[in-house]
Order: C-alpha cells, then structure tokens, then sequence
C-alpha cells in the first residue's frame, strides 16, 4: 500500500536514513540511563544495613493500594486528583511511549497483543488518557505558576534552593509529549481524510481530534513536516525526560513504586541502632546513630530519593506550623542534594568529614520533632522521618549534643527512675493520700501481693499534682468494675518512650529492663495504662514475653460494648465536647474509635470532631522528656490546637493522655480561654459519670 | 596545658529531699542519689575546650572513698584523659584546709599549669580552691565565668561582679582558678558514654603515697569543727505592703526606721 504520508521509520533527512537515529537513540538513552541509575545506587551500596523484604504479600498488597491507587493523594482534593489523572494516564501512555520508540526504526510496528481490536480499544484509551494527561498537566501549571501554593514555598531560612522551577518544566516536558503525539496522529489522520481513506476510531474531543480537524486542509507536505516534525520531537524529548528523572525531585517516578513497597511494616517501633545487632550486643557498636550522611541505611537514602518536594507533611508538621526550625520536607531535599554533591554522575566520589548536624542539619532542627507521626502519615511516598531523627538524637546524644533543659531530666531518669527526679517512695504517693485510700484501696504488687491486672501507671500520672487525679480516676474505674488490679509502686519506672526517642538509646534499655523484671515477677496476666506513651512502648517495644497491653480507652470500649459499663446522662450541659486524638493512641496505635465509642455512649454529651482528627489530628506538643525541651517557636503547638477546638464549636476538649492534658490546659490559659474552654481527661469524665 | 580539675562527689540537690537527721549531725543520707558537683562539671567541660584548643591533657582528682570513683570515671567520659582518687581513712572528717591539703600534696607530684575547682560545692563552703591556691603559693582567681589563654605563661580571666557587669582580670600561670556555673554548657554524658571507660584504671593515692601526715588531716587534724545540723524555725512569713507605689514607699521608709534599718 503506498502510504499517505512517509513514516518515520522510512524518512531520510539530508540524505540520512533516519531510521539508524531512531535506533541509535533509544540505545544511547537508555544506556545513559543505566549509568545515571548506577551511579544514584553508589551511596546506597555503602549504607547501613535495612531488612525489608518480609511479608512480600503483605507488601504488593500495600504497594498496590497506595503507590499504584495513589490512596492518599485525595487527601489534598484537588492536587491529589490532578496527579491521579497524570499517573493514570502515564501507565496508560507507557505502552505508546514504547511502539512510538519502536515505530522509529520498524515502521508500523505493533506492540504484541496490541494488534487488531484490542488495538483500536487501546488507541482510543490512549488519545482519552493523552487529552486528560494535557489537560490535567495544565491546570497543574497554572496551579504552580500562577497561584503558587504556599505548601511549596521554600522560605530563605531553609537553607536550600528552591526546586519548583523542575515541577513546571517536567509539566511542560509531559504536555509537549502528549502534544507530540497528538500531532503526530492528527497529521496522519488529515492525510488520510484528504486521500479519501478512513483514519481508526478518533473521539470527538480529544486532541488527536481537535489537530485532525485543524490541519484538514493543510497541504500534504505540511502535513508530512508536523507528522515527521512531532515524531522527532517527542522521541528526542523521551529520553530526555527519562535522563531528566533521577536528577531532581521526579526521581520518585521511578523510586517511589518500590518505595512504598519497601516500607516500614510496624508503628510504634523506632528501629534498632543498626539491624542485626540485637539489644545484649550493642555495647559493642563502636558508634551509635548517625552523624555521617554514609550512616544512613540504605532505605532511608532511598527516601530522600523519592520525596516529591510536595510539602505534605511540613503542611501537616506542629512543629513547622509554630514556626520551629523544622521541616521534614526540607530533611529529605537537603539530605538528597548531598548525596548529588557528593556522589555526583561525573567525577571522583567524595564523600564529606564533616558531620550532617552543623552542616546541612542543625541541633534544634533535629531536637524540634515531638515524633508525632504526621509527617509519615501523609507522605504519599511513606518517606519516615522519625527514625531518621531518633538516628540523627543518637549520633549527638553520643557526642554530648544535648540541650541544658534535656540533660537534668535525662540524668534524673537515670538516678530517679523519673525526669523529675523525685523520690521513688513517692511514686505511688497519689494512692496513698488519706482522703483517696479512705475510698478506694489500691494494691502494690510485690512478692506477697498479686494481682491479674496491673496498672502501669508511668511518670507524670504518678509525679504531677494535677495529673494523679487521672490516676486516681483510673483507679475507681478498674476498682468499681470489678476488676483485680494493682501497681507496682516503687518498682516501677519510666517507661522509657520519649527516653528512646530522643537518643538515649541506653537509658531505653536499661529502664525496658527494669520495668521488665518488675512486671515478671508481679505475676500480672494483663496490664492497662492511662498513658499513650506507655501504651506505645510496652506494647510494640517492650520484650513480646509481656503480658498483652490495653490502653484504658480499649478497655472501656469493650465494657461499653457488652453493657458492664453504663453512664449517667449528662445533667444540664449545653457545652460541645471534641475529643482530641493523642498522638501515640491515634496515629502510632490506630485506636481513633474506643475513645469516641465510650463517649457516646454517654446520653446527653454533644460531641464533634475537629477537622484535623484522627490520623490528621494535631500534636499538643508532645510528651515525655519534650516538656522540658525549651524550644524556639513563635507561639505553642497546644495554642493552635485550642484554637481548632474553638473553631469547630467545641467548648470541652477531652483528651486520652496526659500529656495532652497538661498541654492543652496551658495553652487554655496562655490563649486566655480560661472559663471558656475547658480541657478533661477520658478516665475523670467516665469517673464522674459512670453507674455501677 | 596540662590541667588538674578537683572534682567532689555530692548528693544531687535536684534529685533529693534534704532532710536532717535524726540526731543534729547531719543530713539523712539513706534515700540519697549522688552525683558530680555542678561547678566542678563545668570546670571539666571548661578543661576540656581549652586542651581542645591549645592541646595538653586533663586530669580529674578527688578526695573520696571508692564511691567517688563513679564521679572520676562520669567526668572521664566526659573527655577527661585520666583520673586520681586520693583516699584513705585518715582523711574523713576533713575540714576545707584539710581537703586542700590533701589536694595540694597530690597536685605537687604533678606538673599541672592550671588547676581548676568549683566556686563551691552544693555542701560545701567555697573555701578549697583559695587555700589549696595560698597552699601551692599560686594565683587564684574566684568565680570564673571566662577563661581565654593568652599565650604559655598568661590567661585572661573574667568574673562577673555587681549590677551584671563583667571585670577581665590577666592572671600569670601556673595558677588556681575556681569556676562559676554557666561559664560554658557541659557536655552530655549518657550511660554508653561511661561505659566505653568502665574499665580503665584510676590510681589511688592514701596519705602515704601522698607524704601527708595523717594527724594534720582528717577529723584528726580539722580546725572547724561541726556542732550542730537543724533547720531553723520558721518565722511567721512576709508581710506585704498594699497600695500604690507612693504609699508602698512611705510605709516600707516608715518600718525601715522604726527597725533601725535608715539612721
């Protein structure tokens, strides 16, 4: 059949077969892939070690749901959705990327399985997914260029260049591509139509189509100039693209699949200081932490690979919000333009002496984090960042880099068993006191004394004066249920949570050990605790030979559930109640409905959720050893978490830890809300309203 | 600069309840947790930034028993390069000269270009640093918030004094300096940290190692003595002046001269 118009497999230019070129170049492309490849994986191969390849199945599935069906991308509406139709058209378009590479050299070629029906189907798929990929990378660079979002900006104090130039001009590559073969199509089919001939399937609307019936009267030789013109441009424009990947932030078009797939399977656990060595060997560790980029595993260099340079999780990050040196976007792209420094594409590898912590990293920007998890709970690419910091707090930790206001604390735990250094004989002070005992006998477990439950009090429930009234709350809820509890008083320590999290991996241990001990020779079947942070580490920390642990808000849950447990109705409140989801229930521990399962279970409580709740919800301003820490913010995580409160109508903030609980009835009075917010712990309000 | 820092193991004030004891004698010391006197940690960390600097060694000292070899080994972790426990039977009950004593003896069996010690001790009285300085027939400068070294033979000292302000003082080496808190922010040394010195050996020292005779040391050799330990009444509490300032003045010049406070 003698063809309308020369195809690009058959056109010369000058005399040169061009065929040859569109040979020679995917071969020159794709090889210059593979060493740009090999040389971003250099760092990686002298890494620390990460295993991630248990629960394979577990993993595909997982990789399926949020890497390929893009599941968290909604979760802001409108990029999200913009991004979804170009991923979606992508993986549509990869096989017409391939037969358009191909066609280059083997005229009319046909991609296996591709010929006949299923490829006039797919071809109308394609010019649909090319026309959405047009339309959608076009309101992304209006959106970037023209609005510019402020989740994107890059303020000067970051210490980093501002990257977004490559957001528009990956746009721009991608529209030119899809352009390109819409051109391509188009032309031909114009010639087509113009030699009486039928072109295939075109869908009024598409691009394809809107070219075709521009260029319907177009001569023959223009024609064959934009069909030759397109094709050469889109080929050569390709492998630019894919060169272009690895070189910035789209490097996550080709990481960040197996990055999802490689993430980290278990909440609630920092990583150990390095795999491999188990807790009884870690004195033999010549260095803990990282203080060199090379400290790093090899996943977490992966992370900073793929971050996409959205800015998700800063928009989500307390500590960002008040204003702390933090960001943990800016973590990852100032890790990443190091590795590209000093492990570059050409040229001798040079890895840096100096430590990160000084040079691309400082101090408080690492000590800023209150490890709340919201920052990896909206990456759409699972980046971590709190093992990275707890990595980062061990390498200065081992260096003596602590701030003053971390050192006393640090140093009562080790002597006192509590940050506060107060005698170990007045941690069970609270069940003593004679107006409390006179109604209600707690246990203290020991040798003689046994019990099923035990109450894992922990330090600041035991320690603080306003805080032992949820201890002693709890205490009247477990006793008027019935249930056969106890403490382990003087024998109980800190449960180390924030110790291990702030660096002092050490300390951890030898508290974990401890307490451990304690709760062996105790006896005790089961143990619940009031405090998240407890909750946390006993349960996904602590040796598995423990007893199970619940946090009170399960337990309570299930009472409700199978009737034991019934309330009063609330007499005469008109107050909106929200409950604000603790960091270290919620978003560590998944436990966002037992809280809210017991309050309504309570008649006459009027109850909404804040916007930002559940896994969205904002930290307090953390626990533990961070209520020393002396930050420099602008004003208080606990502040503008007061403020939603407000904002969504609510009067009664009920939180689930008390660590929460000292935070946000701080920040009432710092807001100047006395009298017209109030702030009450989940076990003092079932205290109050319970009937048994 | 070869640096000896006099170091004393203390019961940590922030970790414990003082009480007094039973019998007027001293404190209750059951309960207590003990730990590295505060100014001497930071004369530690002041020794260690000035070898860092100018290099030399630091050597940590202590008049003790065996307990006091966990403070040593803590600043050693620190960074120190070695330690020395002077200890011996003969010296309990020691006053201030008799610490000084001790002190001066073992830091004559040395070369040391600068000594350092605490302003005070959380249980002590500010008194070891000048006399083991009048002792060794050095230079001494109290309370010390800034140390620059000038060359081998000077040092820049500087002291904070009345209203805030700063005096700067060149003193001659060798010299005795004693350290105010807040001249630097100590390192942090966690349990690793004292681990990785667990074993390393810290020579003692006891009267005889030392020439010190043992009847001037001691409680033998003490000059003070304590009589008595007990926490003094309670007065009936403050009494506050109300109104406006001018009214608050008049009244306070009024009780001032009724008291014999204003002539």
């Amino acid at each position: 059949m003698n063809p309308v118009l020369t195809a690009p497999a058959e056109a010369t230019f000058l005399g040169f077969p061009m065929a040859v070129f569109y040979f020679l170049l995917p071969v020159a492309g794709v090889a210059l892939f593979v060493y740009i490849m090999a040389r971003r994986m250099a760092p990686l191969v002298r890494a620390a070690p990460d295993p991630r390849l248990d629960h394979p199945g577990e993993r595909f599935r997982l990789m399926l749901k949020y890497a390929v069906g893009q599941y968290r991308h909604p979760r802001y509406l409108l990029p999200g959705l913009l991004h979804i139709a170009l991923f979606a058209g992508f993986m549509v378009l990869s096989l017409r990327s391939i037969t358009l590479i191909m066609t280059g050299f083997v005229e009319g070629y046909t991609l296996p399985g591709l010929g006949g029906m299923t490829g006039e189907i797919y071809s109308v798929l394609k010019d649909v997914a090319a026309t959405v990929v047009l339309i959608a990378a076009g309101l992304a660079m209006i959106r970037r260029g023209v609005f510019k979002p402020e989740r994107y900006d890059v303020p000067a104090e970051a210490g980093i260049r501002d990257h977004s130039w490559e957001a528009v001009l990956v746009l721009a590559l991608i529209c030119t591509l899809v352009t390109c073969d819409m051109l391509f199509e188009g032309s031909l089919d114009a010639a087509l139509r113009q030699a009486g001939e039928h072109p295939e399937l075109v869908v009024p609307g598409t691009g394809r189509w809107l070219f075709g019936n521009l260029f319907a009267t177009a001569s023959t030789s223009t024609l064959q100039a934009w069909h030759l013109g397109s094709f050469f441009v889109h080929n050569v424009v390709f492998f630019f693209f894919l060169n272009f990947l690895p070189m910035g932030k789209h490097f996550h078009v080709i990481t960040s699949l197996p990055n999802v797939f490689l993430m980290k399977l278990k909440k609630g656990v920092i990583k150990p200081v390095r795999w491999g060595v188990s807790d009884d060997q870690l004195d033999e560790l010549d260095s803990f932490g990282v203080k060199k980029f090379e400290d790093f595993t090899w996943k977490h260099m992966l992370d900073f690979y793929s971050c996409v340079d959205c800015g998700r999780c800063a928009d989500q990050c307390p500590a960002y919000a008040v204003k702390r040196p933090l960001a943990p976007r800016f973590i990852s792209i100032k890790c990443r333009d190091y590795a590209f420094e000093h492990y570059p594409l050409r040229g001798d590898i040079h890895p840096s002496d100096e430590p990160l912590i000084g040079s691309i990293l400082s101090e408080d920007e690492i000590w800023s984090c209150t490890t709340c998890g919201a920052c990896e709970a909206e990456c759409p690419v699972f980046i971590e960042y709190i093992d990275k910091i707890v990595d980062l707090r061990r390498g200065m930790v081992e260096d003596g880099m602590v701030p003053q206001s971390l050192q006393k604390p640090l140093r009562a735990l080790e002597k006192r068993g509590n940050p506060w250094g107060k005698l170990e004989k007045k941690r069970l002070a609270w069940s003593t006191d004679k107006e409390f005992a006179a109604e209600c006998q707690v246990k203290v477990l020991d040798k003689k004394t046994s019990a099923e439950t035990l109450y894992f009090v922990d330090s600041i429930t035991s320690y603080d004066d306003r805080m032992q009234s949820i201890a002693q709350c709890t205490a009247r809820i477990l006793t008027a249920l019935g249930v056969d509890f106890g403490i382990l008083g003087r024998a109980e320590k800190d449960s180390g949570n924030e110790v291990r999290r702030f660096g002092e991996e050490m300390l951890f241990q030898e508290l974990k050990t401890q307490n451990t001990e304690a709760i062996a020779a105790s006896g005790v079947r089961r143990i619940v605790t009031a405090d998240p942070h407890a909750f946390n580490t006993l349960k996904n920390e602590y040796p598995d030979s423990l007893p199970p642990v619940q946090h009170i808000s399960q337990f309570l849950a299930e009472r409700v559930r199978s009737g034991e447990l019934k309330f009063k109705a609330l007499d005469a409140d008109e107050r909106i109640y929200t409950y604000h989801d603790p960091c270290y229930l919620g978003r560590h521990n998944d436990v966002y409905d037992d809280p809210r399962r017991v309050l309504d279970a309570i008649a006459g409580l009027r109850r909404v959720d804040m916007r930002e709740s559940r896994d969205r919800s904002f930290c307090c301003g953390g626990g533990g050893l961070m209520l020393f820490y002396e930050p420099e913010e602008e004003q208080r995580m606990g502040v503008l978490r007061v403020e939603m409160a407000r904002k969504a109508g609510a009067s009664v903030i009920v939180t689930a830890c008390p660590f929460c609980l000292v935070n946000i009835e701080d920040a009432i009075k710092v807001a100047g809300l006395e009298g017209k917010m109030e702030a009450i712990d989940l076990a003092e309000l079932v205290a109050r309203q319970m009937e048994v | 600069m070869d640096i000896l820092v006099c170091v004393k193991r203390v019961p940590d004030t922030a970790e414990n309840e003082i009480e007094v004891n039973s019998d007027g004698t001293d404190i209750e010391r059951d309960d207590l947790v003990y730990s590295v006197n505060e100014w001497d940690n930071y004369a530690v960390e002041e020794a260690l930034q000035i070898r860092d600097k100018v290099g030399g060694s630091v050597t940590v000292i202590s008049v003790g028993d065996e307990e006091s070899e966990e403070v040593l080994r803590r600043e050693m972790a620190m960074g120190a390069d070695g330690g020395i426990l002077l200890s011996d039977d003969a010296f309990e009950g020691s006053d201030g000269r008799g610490v000084a004593a001790i002190l001066k003896a073992a830091a004559e069996q040395g070369n040391y270009d600068l000594i350092l010690t605490g302003a005070m001790a959380d249980d002590g009285a500010a008194q070891v640093g000048g006399m083991l300085a009048a002792m060794l027939d050095r230079p001494f400068a109290s309370l010390v918030n800034h140390i620059e070294v000038v060359d081998d033979g000077k040092l820049k000292v500087g002291r904070e004094i009345e209203g805030g302000n700063q005096e700067m003082n060149e003193i001659d080496l060798p010299c005795v300096l004693s350290i105010q808190t807040g001249i630097n922010e100590p390192r942090y040394v966690g349990i690793r940290g004292i681990r990785k010195v667990a074993s390393l050996e810290i020579p003692v020292r006891g009267a005889g190692d030392l020439g010190i005779d043992p009847s001037s040391v001691g409680a033998a050799g003490a000059k003070v003595k304590r009589l008595e330990y007990f926490v003094p009444d309670l007065g009936e509490g403050a009494e506050i002046l109300e109104g406006s300032t001018e009214e608050v003045i008049e009244k306070l010049i009024e009780i001032l001269k009724a008291q014999g406070g204003i002539k």
